[in-house]
Protein backbone atom coordinates (compact mmCIF):
# COMPACT_ATOMS: atom_id res chain seq x y z
CA UNK A 1 0.00 0.00 0.00
CA UNK A 2 1.00 3.42 -0.50
CA UNK A 3 0.00 7.16 1.46
CA UNK A 4 -0.90 7.81 -2.26
CA UNK A 5 -4.05 5.21 -2.12
CA UNK A 6 -4.68 5.91 1.61
CA UNK A 7 -5.17 9.93 1.07
CA UNK A 8 -7.27 9.32 -1.95
CA UNK A 9 -9.46 6.46 -0.11
CA UNK A 10 -10.17 9.02 2.65
CA UNK A 11 -10.86 11.87 0.69
CA UNK A 12 -13.87 9.99 -1.13
CA UNK A 13 -15.90 10.93 2.21
CA UNK A 14 -15.56 14.58 1.61
CA UNK A 15 -12.85 17.35 0.72
CA UNK A 16 -10.77 17.65 3.68
CA UNK A 17 -7.03 19.29 4.81
CA UNK A 18 -3.87 17.97 4.84
CA UNK A 19 -3.68 18.43 8.34
CA UNK A 20 -6.84 16.62 8.56
CA UNK A 21 -5.48 13.41 6.60
CA UNK A 22 -2.72 13.46 8.58
CA UNK A 23 -4.57 12.63 12.01
CA UNK A 24 -7.35 10.67 9.96
CA UNK A 25 -5.14 8.51 8.79
CA UNK A 26 -3.67 7.57 12.17
CA UNK A 27 -6.58 7.42 13.87
CA UNK A 28 -8.01 4.79 11.39
CA UNK A 29 -4.99 2.72 11.24
CA UNK A 30 -4.94 2.14 14.55
CA UNK A 31 -1.67 4.45 14.61
CA UNK A 32 0.47 1.57 13.86
CA UNK A 33 1.40 3.52 10.52
CA UNK A 34 2.27 7.48 11.90
CA UNK A 35 2.70 10.23 8.95
CA UNK A 36 4.25 13.31 9.23
CA UNK A 37 2.73 16.07 7.54
CA UNK A 38 5.13 17.07 5.26
CA UNK A 39 4.94 13.59 3.70
CA UNK A 40 0.81 14.34 3.29
CA UNK A 41 1.83 17.56 1.26
CA UNK A 42 3.99 16.10 -0.23
CA UNK A 43 1.99 13.13 -1.33
CA UNK A 44 -1.07 15.80 -2.11
CA UNK A 45 1.38 17.87 -4.52
CA UNK A 46 1.47 14.46 -6.75
CA UNK A 47 -1.62 13.50 -6.45
CA UNK A 48 -2.43 17.30 -7.83
CA UNK A 49 0.23 17.43 -10.50
CA UNK A 50 -1.23 13.25 -11.80
CA UNK A 51 -4.77 14.93 -12.22
CA UNK A 52 -6.42 12.94 -9.34
CA UNK A 53 -6.83 15.78 -6.53
CA UNK A 54 -8.28 19.22 -6.74
CA UNK A 55 -7.75 21.86 -4.42
CA UNK A 56 -10.92 23.50 -3.29
CA UNK A 57 -11.48 26.67 -0.91
CA UNK A 58 -8.54 27.71 1.26
CA UNK A 59 -8.63 28.59 4.86
CA UNK A 60 -7.25 31.93 7.00
CA UNK A 61 -4.04 30.56 7.09
CA UNK A 62 -4.14 29.86 3.51
CA UNK A 63 -4.26 25.83 3.16
CA UNK A 64 -6.10 24.41 0.83
CA UNK A 65 -9.09 21.75 1.34
CA UNK A 66 -8.66 18.75 -1.24
CA UNK A 67 -11.49 16.85 -3.17
CA UNK A 68 -11.10 13.65 -5.49
CA UNK A 69 -11.14 14.51 -9.18
CA UNK A 70 -13.47 11.64 -11.18
CA UNK A 71 -10.02 10.24 -11.88
CA UNK A 72 -9.38 10.04 -8.21
CA UNK A 73 -12.44 8.40 -7.66
CA UNK A 74 -11.53 5.44 -10.50
CA UNK A 75 -8.37 4.95 -8.52
CA UNK A 76 -9.37 4.49 -5.33
CA UNK A 77 -12.49 1.39 -6.57
CA UNK A 78 -9.86 -0.10 -8.31
CA UNK A 79 -7.43 -0.07 -5.11
CA UNK A 80 -10.38 -1.80 -3.54
CA UNK A 81 -10.89 -4.09 -6.12
CA UNK A 82 -7.53 -5.24 -6.94
CA UNK A 83 -5.41 -7.62 -4.33
CA UNK A 84 -2.32 -6.67 -2.46
CA UNK A 85 0.44 -7.93 -4.75
CA UNK A 86 2.74 -10.58 -2.92
CA UNK A 87 5.27 -12.11 -6.38
CA UNK A 88 7.73 -8.85 -5.24
CA UNK A 89 9.86 -10.63 -2.92
CA UNK A 90 10.19 -9.17 0.79
CA UNK A 91 13.60 -8.69 1.99
CA UNK A 92 12.96 -10.67 5.01
CA UNK A 93 16.23 -9.79 7.03
CA UNK A 94 15.23 -12.91 9.62
CA UNK A 95 15.23 -15.37 6.89
CA UNK A 96 18.59 -14.14 5.07
CA UNK A 97 20.36 -14.39 8.50
CA UNK A 98 19.59 -18.32 8.95
CA UNK A 99 20.45 -18.91 5.44
CA UNK A 100 23.66 -16.89 5.96
CA UNK A 101 24.61 -18.47 9.15
CA UNK A 102 24.15 -21.82 7.80
CA UNK A 103 26.72 -20.95 5.18
CA UNK A 104 29.17 -19.81 7.81
CA UNK A 105 31.10 -21.80 10.07
CA UNK A 106 30.91 -21.41 13.85
CA UNK A 107 27.83 -19.81 13.97
CA UNK A 108 25.52 -21.55 16.60
CA UNK A 109 22.30 -21.53 14.41
CA UNK A 110 20.48 -23.38 17.13
CA UNK A 111 20.87 -20.13 19.38
CA UNK A 112 20.73 -17.78 17.03
CA UNK A 113 17.02 -19.31 16.21
CA UNK A 114 16.32 -19.58 20.25
CA UNK A 115 17.21 -15.78 20.73
CA UNK A 116 14.97 -14.63 18.26
CA UNK A 117 12.31 -16.59 19.07
CA UNK A 118 12.57 -15.00 22.60
CA UNK A 119 12.59 -11.29 21.09
CA UNK A 120 9.87 -12.44 18.38
CA UNK A 121 7.96 -13.69 21.69
CA UNK A 122 8.55 -10.07 23.27
CA UNK A 123 6.77 -8.67 20.49
CA UNK A 124 3.62 -11.06 20.78
CA UNK A 125 3.31 -10.18 24.55
CA UNK A 126 3.51 -6.33 23.49
CA UNK A 127 1.22 -6.60 21.06
CA UNK A 128 -1.12 -9.05 23.39
CA UNK A 129 -1.56 -6.46 26.24
CA UNK A 130 -2.27 -3.78 23.69
CA UNK A 131 -5.10 -6.06 22.78
CA UNK A 132 -6.31 -7.02 25.99
CA UNK A 133 -6.52 -2.66 27.02
CA UNK A 134 -8.18 -2.39 23.47
CA UNK A 135 -11.59 -1.34 23.14
CA UNK A 136 -14.24 -3.61 21.37
CA UNK A 137 -16.01 -0.84 19.48
CA UNK A 138 -12.28 0.47 17.92
CA UNK A 139 -12.53 -2.45 15.13
CA UNK A 140 -10.12 -0.83 12.78
CA UNK A 141 -7.42 -0.81 16.02
CA UNK A 142 -7.95 -4.23 16.51
CA UNK A 143 -7.49 -5.60 13.01
CA UNK A 144 -4.70 -3.60 12.68
CA UNK A 145 -3.46 -5.40 15.97
CA UNK A 146 -4.61 -8.77 14.90
CA UNK A 147 -2.66 -8.44 11.78
CA UNK A 148 0.56 -7.73 13.58
CA UNK A 149 -0.14 -10.76 15.62
CA UNK A 150 -0.74 -13.10 13.14
CA UNK A 151 2.67 -12.31 11.51
CA UNK A 152 4.88 -12.36 14.94
CA UNK A 153 2.69 -15.39 14.92
CA UNK A 154 3.70 -16.87 11.93
CA UNK A 155 7.59 -15.78 12.51
CA UNK A 156 7.48 -17.88 15.80
CA UNK A 157 5.92 -21.00 13.65
CA UNK A 158 8.44 -20.61 11.24
CA UNK A 159 11.09 -20.18 14.12
CA UNK A 160 10.22 -23.54 15.41
CA UNK A 161 9.71 -25.52 11.96
CA UNK A 162 13.72 -24.16 11.57
CA UNK A 163 14.76 -25.48 14.86
CA UNK A 164 12.78 -29.30 14.16
CA UNK A 165 14.29 -28.78 10.26
CA UNK A 166 17.92 -28.78 11.65
CA UNK A 167 17.53 -31.27 14.23
CA UNK A 168 16.42 -33.77 11.22
CA UNK A 169 20.10 -33.45 10.17
CA UNK A 170 22.24 -35.37 12.20
CA UNK A 171 25.80 -33.68 10.47
CA UNK A 172 25.07 -30.59 10.33
CA UNK A 173 27.35 -28.54 12.85
CA UNK A 174 23.68 -26.96 14.06
CA UNK A 175 22.64 -30.04 15.18
CA UNK A 176 21.25 -30.77 18.05
CA UNK A 177 21.38 -30.51 21.41
CA UNK A 178 20.42 -32.86 23.81
CA UNK A 179 17.90 -34.76 21.31
CA UNK A 180 18.48 -38.35 21.56
CA UNK A 181 15.42 -41.01 21.09
CA UNK A 182 17.35 -44.14 22.01
CA UNK A 183 16.30 -43.25 25.75
CA UNK A 184 20.04 -44.05 26.53
CA UNK A 185 21.47 -40.32 26.60
CA UNK A 186 23.57 -38.88 29.76
CA UNK A 187 24.08 -35.50 30.46
CA UNK A 188 23.84 -33.78 26.99
CA UNK A 189 25.81 -30.79 26.50
CA UNK A 190 23.17 -27.60 26.36
CA UNK A 191 24.27 -24.89 23.35
CA UNK A 192 23.03 -21.81 24.91
CA UNK A 193 22.30 -20.69 28.37
CA UNK A 194 23.32 -22.44 31.41
CA UNK A 195 21.62 -25.11 33.73
CA UNK A 196 18.51 -23.43 34.00
CA UNK A 197 17.38 -19.78 34.51
CA UNK A 198 16.32 -18.42 37.89
CA UNK A 199 13.30 -15.55 38.65
CA UNK B 1 5.92 -14.74 49.50
CA UNK B 2 6.10 -16.38 46.06
CA UNK B 3 3.44 -18.39 45.62
CA UNK B 4 5.82 -21.17 43.93
CA UNK B 5 9.43 -21.53 44.41
CA UNK B 6 11.21 -24.67 42.67
CA UNK B 7 14.78 -24.68 43.15
CA UNK B 8 17.21 -26.73 41.37
CA UNK B 9 14.65 -29.79 40.59
CA UNK B 10 15.48 -32.70 38.95
CA UNK B 11 13.20 -35.74 37.96
CA UNK B 12 14.71 -39.41 36.65
CA UNK B 13 12.96 -41.81 35.56
CA UNK B 14 14.25 -45.02 36.33
CA UNK B 15 17.80 -45.58 37.05
CA UNK B 16 20.92 -46.98 35.16
CA UNK B 17 21.29 -47.04 31.40
CA UNK B 18 18.06 -46.40 30.80
CA UNK B 19 17.19 -43.75 33.16
CA UNK B 20 15.02 -40.51 31.60
CA UNK B 21 16.36 -37.08 32.84
CA UNK B 22 12.57 -35.95 32.28
CA UNK B 23 14.01 -32.69 34.86
CA UNK B 24 17.80 -31.43 34.78
CA UNK B 25 17.82 -28.81 37.17
CA UNK B 26 14.86 -26.35 37.01
CA UNK B 27 14.51 -23.43 39.23
CA UNK B 28 11.26 -21.02 38.44
CA UNK B 29 9.47 -18.87 40.53
CA UNK B 30 6.02 -17.50 40.46
CA UNK B 31 4.82 -14.39 42.66
CA UNK B 32 1.17 -13.51 43.17
CA UNK B 33 0.05 -11.24 40.11
CA UNK B 34 2.22 -13.29 37.51
CA UNK B 35 1.32 -15.45 34.81
CA UNK B 36 4.12 -17.69 33.46
CA UNK B 37 3.67 -19.61 30.23
CA UNK B 38 5.88 -22.64 29.48
CA UNK B 39 6.58 -23.36 26.19
CA UNK B 40 8.73 -26.54 24.65
CA UNK B 41 8.10 -29.11 21.79
CA UNK B 42 6.75 -32.68 23.34
CA UNK B 43 8.83 -34.51 25.81
CA UNK B 44 10.57 -31.85 26.75
CA UNK B 45 9.57 -32.03 30.35
CA UNK B 46 6.17 -29.41 30.60
CA UNK B 47 4.00 -31.80 32.06
CA UNK B 48 6.43 -33.07 34.36
CA UNK B 49 7.27 -29.33 35.61
CA UNK B 50 3.81 -28.86 36.60
CA UNK B 51 2.82 -31.95 38.05
CA UNK B 52 6.12 -31.45 40.13
CA UNK B 53 4.72 -27.91 40.82
CA UNK B 54 0.93 -28.70 41.82
CA UNK B 55 3.08 -32.03 44.45
CA UNK B 56 1.05 -35.21 41.73
CA UNK B 57 4.93 -36.11 41.30
CA UNK B 58 8.18 -35.80 43.44
CA UNK B 59 11.12 -34.40 42.75
CA UNK B 60 14.55 -36.85 42.43
CA UNK B 61 16.55 -34.12 44.15
CA UNK B 62 15.36 -29.95 44.72
CA UNK B 63 12.94 -28.25 46.11
CA UNK B 64 9.18 -27.34 45.51
CA UNK B 65 7.50 -24.63 47.62
CA UNK B 66 4.23 -23.77 47.72
CA UNK B 67 2.72 -20.75 49.15
CA UNK B 68 5.82 -21.93 51.83
CA UNK B 69 5.36 -24.89 52.38
CA UNK B 70 7.83 -27.12 51.33
CA UNK B 71 6.31 -30.01 50.00
CA UNK B 72 9.29 -32.37 50.34
CA UNK B 73 8.55 -32.49 53.86
CA UNK B 74 4.99 -33.64 53.39
CA UNK B 75 3.34 -37.11 54.27
CA UNK B 76 0.56 -38.16 51.78
CA UNK B 77 -2.24 -36.75 53.68
CA UNK B 78 -0.95 -33.28 54.26
CA UNK B 79 0.25 -33.02 50.45
CA UNK B 80 -3.31 -33.88 49.34
CA UNK B 81 -4.69 -31.00 52.13
CA UNK B 82 -2.15 -28.53 50.16
CA UNK B 83 -3.02 -30.13 46.66
CA UNK B 84 -7.15 -29.36 48.03
CA UNK B 85 -6.64 -25.52 49.32
CA UNK B 86 -3.27 -24.07 47.66
CA UNK B 87 -3.43 -25.17 44.33
CA UNK B 88 -5.69 -25.78 41.32
CA UNK B 89 -5.49 -27.66 37.96
CA UNK B 90 -7.02 -26.64 34.39
CA UNK B 91 -6.80 -29.14 32.11
CA UNK B 92 -7.30 -29.35 28.44
CA UNK B 93 -10.53 -31.17 28.41
CA UNK B 94 -11.60 -29.80 30.96
CA UNK B 95 -12.03 -32.46 33.65
CA UNK B 96 -15.40 -31.90 34.63
CA UNK B 97 -17.99 -34.27 36.74
CA UNK B 98 -20.49 -34.77 34.41
CA UNK B 99 -23.38 -36.02 36.93
CA UNK B 100 -22.30 -32.69 38.64
CA UNK B 101 -24.09 -29.16 37.64
CA UNK B 102 -21.60 -26.01 37.44
CA UNK B 103 -22.57 -25.15 41.11
CA UNK B 104 -21.91 -28.65 42.19
CA UNK B 105 -17.99 -29.02 40.55
CA UNK B 106 -16.77 -26.13 41.73
CA UNK B 107 -17.78 -26.29 45.50
CA UNK B 108 -16.93 -30.31 45.48
CA UNK B 109 -13.19 -29.53 46.67
CA UNK B 110 -14.82 -27.24 49.52
CA UNK B 111 -16.86 -29.72 50.22
CA UNK B 112 -14.43 -32.58 50.87
CA UNK B 113 -12.61 -30.61 52.60
CA UNK B 114 -15.09 -30.22 55.20
CA UNK B 115 -17.19 -26.69 54.24
CA UNK B 116 -20.87 -27.29 54.90
CA UNK B 117 -22.31 -27.82 51.87
CA UNK B 118 -24.38 -24.30 52.44
CA UNK B 119 -21.00 -22.06 52.70
CA UNK B 120 -19.84 -24.11 49.80
CA UNK B 121 -22.21 -23.61 47.51
CA UNK B 122 -22.76 -19.86 48.13
CA UNK B 123 -18.68 -19.71 47.72
CA UNK B 124 -19.04 -22.03 44.27
CA UNK B 125 -21.52 -19.23 43.08
CA UNK B 126 -19.20 -16.21 43.84
CA UNK B 127 -16.57 -17.57 42.26
CA UNK B 128 -18.88 -18.84 39.03
CA UNK B 129 -19.85 -15.14 38.91
CA UNK B 130 -15.92 -13.80 38.88
CA UNK B 131 -15.86 -15.82 35.50
CA UNK B 132 -19.02 -14.79 34.20
CA UNK B 133 -20.79 -18.08 34.45
CA UNK B 134 -22.91 -17.67 37.17
CA UNK B 135 -26.18 -17.89 34.62
CA UNK B 136 -25.24 -21.52 34.20
CA UNK B 137 -24.72 -22.41 37.53
CA UNK B 138 -27.32 -24.86 37.66
CA UNK B 139 -26.48 -26.48 34.10
CA UNK B 140 -24.76 -30.02 33.68
CA UNK B 141 -21.18 -30.02 31.58
CA UNK B 142 -22.70 -31.48 28.42
CA UNK B 143 -25.01 -28.64 28.19
CA UNK B 144 -22.42 -26.26 28.10
CA UNK B 145 -19.96 -24.94 25.56
CA UNK B 146 -16.13 -25.47 25.57
CA UNK B 147 -15.90 -21.99 26.60
CA UNK B 148 -18.59 -22.09 29.44
CA UNK B 149 -17.09 -25.54 30.97
CA UNK B 150 -13.55 -24.30 30.85
CA UNK B 151 -14.81 -20.77 32.95
CA UNK B 152 -16.35 -23.67 34.94
CA UNK B 153 -13.19 -25.22 35.42
CA UNK B 154 -10.97 -22.27 36.18
CA UNK B 155 -13.70 -21.25 38.83
CA UNK B 156 -13.31 -24.69 40.18
CA UNK B 157 -9.34 -24.21 40.40
CA UNK B 158 -9.70 -21.40 42.20
CA UNK B 159 -12.41 -22.07 44.80
CA UNK B 160 -11.99 -21.23 48.43
CA UNK B 161 -8.27 -19.99 49.17
CA UNK B 162 -6.45 -21.28 46.52
CA UNK B 163 -4.02 -18.85 44.53
CA UNK B 164 -1.55 -21.15 42.37
CA UNK B 165 -3.53 -22.49 39.07
CA UNK B 166 -1.91 -24.72 37.01
CA UNK B 167 -2.93 -25.07 33.90
CA UNK B 168 -1.98 -27.85 31.17
CA UNK B 169 -3.31 -26.53 27.72
CA UNK B 170 -6.06 -24.91 28.91
CA UNK B 171 -7.35 -23.29 25.39
CA UNK B 172 -6.00 -26.73 23.89
CA UNK B 173 -9.98 -27.62 23.08
CA UNK B 174 -11.39 -24.59 21.91
CA UNK B 175 -11.81 -22.51 19.10
CA UNK B 176 -9.35 -19.04 18.74
CA UNK B 177 -11.57 -17.27 19.54
CA UNK B 178 -12.55 -19.13 22.72
CA UNK B 179 -9.28 -19.84 23.94
CA UNK B 180 -8.25 -15.94 23.84
CA UNK B 181 -11.26 -15.36 25.81
CA UNK B 182 -10.13 -17.94 28.22
CA UNK B 183 -6.70 -16.80 28.48
CA UNK B 184 -8.09 -13.09 29.45
CA UNK B 185 -10.17 -14.73 31.77
CA UNK B 186 -7.04 -15.92 33.17
CA UNK B 187 -4.90 -13.14 33.01
CA UNK B 188 -7.78 -11.28 34.82
CA UNK B 189 -7.94 -13.83 37.58
CA UNK B 190 -3.80 -13.13 37.89
CA UNK B 191 -4.55 -9.77 38.18
CA UNK B 192 -6.86 -9.81 40.76
CA UNK B 193 -3.93 -11.61 42.89
CA UNK B 194 -3.54 -14.98 41.74
CA UNK B 195 -0.71 -16.92 39.97
CA UNK B 196 -0.80 -19.02 37.22
CA UNK B 197 1.53 -21.62 35.33
CA UNK B 198 0.29 -22.56 31.86
CA UNK B 199 1.83 -25.09 29.43
CA UNK B 200 0.99 -24.41 26.23
CA UNK B 201 2.09 -24.53 22.58
CA UNK B 202 0.08 -21.94 20.74
CA UNK B 203 2.08 -18.81 20.90
CA UNK B 204 -0.45 -16.36 20.70
CA UNK B 205 -1.57 -17.79 24.04
CA UNK B 206 1.72 -17.62 25.93
CA UNK B 207 2.01 -14.21 24.77
CA UNK B 208 -0.77 -13.29 27.41
CA UNK B 209 1.65 -14.27 29.74
CA UNK B 210 4.21 -11.91 31.58
CA UNK B 211 7.23 -14.31 31.67
CA UNK B 212 7.15 -17.05 28.86
CA UNK B 213 10.31 -19.35 29.64
CA UNK B 214 11.02 -21.79 26.81
CA UNK B 215 12.23 -25.83 28.22
CA UNK B 216 14.48 -27.97 25.85
CA UNK B 217 15.34 -31.55 27.40
CA UNK B 218 14.49 -30.60 30.69
CA UNK B 219 16.64 -27.35 31.33
CA UNK B 220 14.88 -24.02 30.81
CA UNK B 221 17.11 -22.07 28.05
CA UNK B 222 15.55 -18.95 27.93
CA UNK B 223 12.86 -16.83 29.18
CA UNK B 224 11.01 -14.02 27.67
CA UNK B 225 9.52 -11.16 29.47
CA UNK B 226 7.64 -7.98 28.03
CA UNK B 227 10.18 -5.69 26.10
CA UNK B 228 10.23 -1.74 25.61
CA UNK B 229 6.38 -0.96 23.52
CA UNK B 230 7.22 0.63 20.62
CA UNK B 231 7.38 4.51 20.63
CA UNK B 232 4.43 4.69 18.06
CA UNK B 233 2.05 2.57 20.34
CA UNK B 234 2.69 4.21 23.51
CA UNK B 235 0.10 6.20 23.92
CA UNK B 236 -1.88 3.35 23.26
CA UNK B 237 -1.29 1.70 26.99
CA UNK B 238 -3.77 3.97 29.28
Amino acid sequence: MSIRHGLLALLTENPKYGYQLRAEFEERTGGTWPLNVGQVYTTLARLERDGLVLPKETDAEGRHRYALTDEGSAEVTTWFAIPVPRDSAPRDELAIKLALALATPDVDVSALVQTQRVETMRTLQNYTRLKAHANDAEVAWLLALDALLFQIEAELRWLDHCETTLLRQPDHPAAPVGHTNTGTHDVVELPIGSTGVSR
Amino acid sequence: MSTLVMTDVVRVHGEGETAVHALRGISLTVAPGELVAVMGPSGSGKSTLLHLAGGLDSPTSGSVVVDGVDLAGLNKKALAAVRRRHVGYVFQDFNLIPALTAVENVSLPLELDGMSVRRAKAAALACLESVAVADIATRFPDDMSGGQQQRVAIARSLVGERRLILADEPTGALDSGTGEQVMALLRERVDAGASAVIVTHEARHAAWADAVVFIRDGVLVDQAGPATTPAVLLGRLA
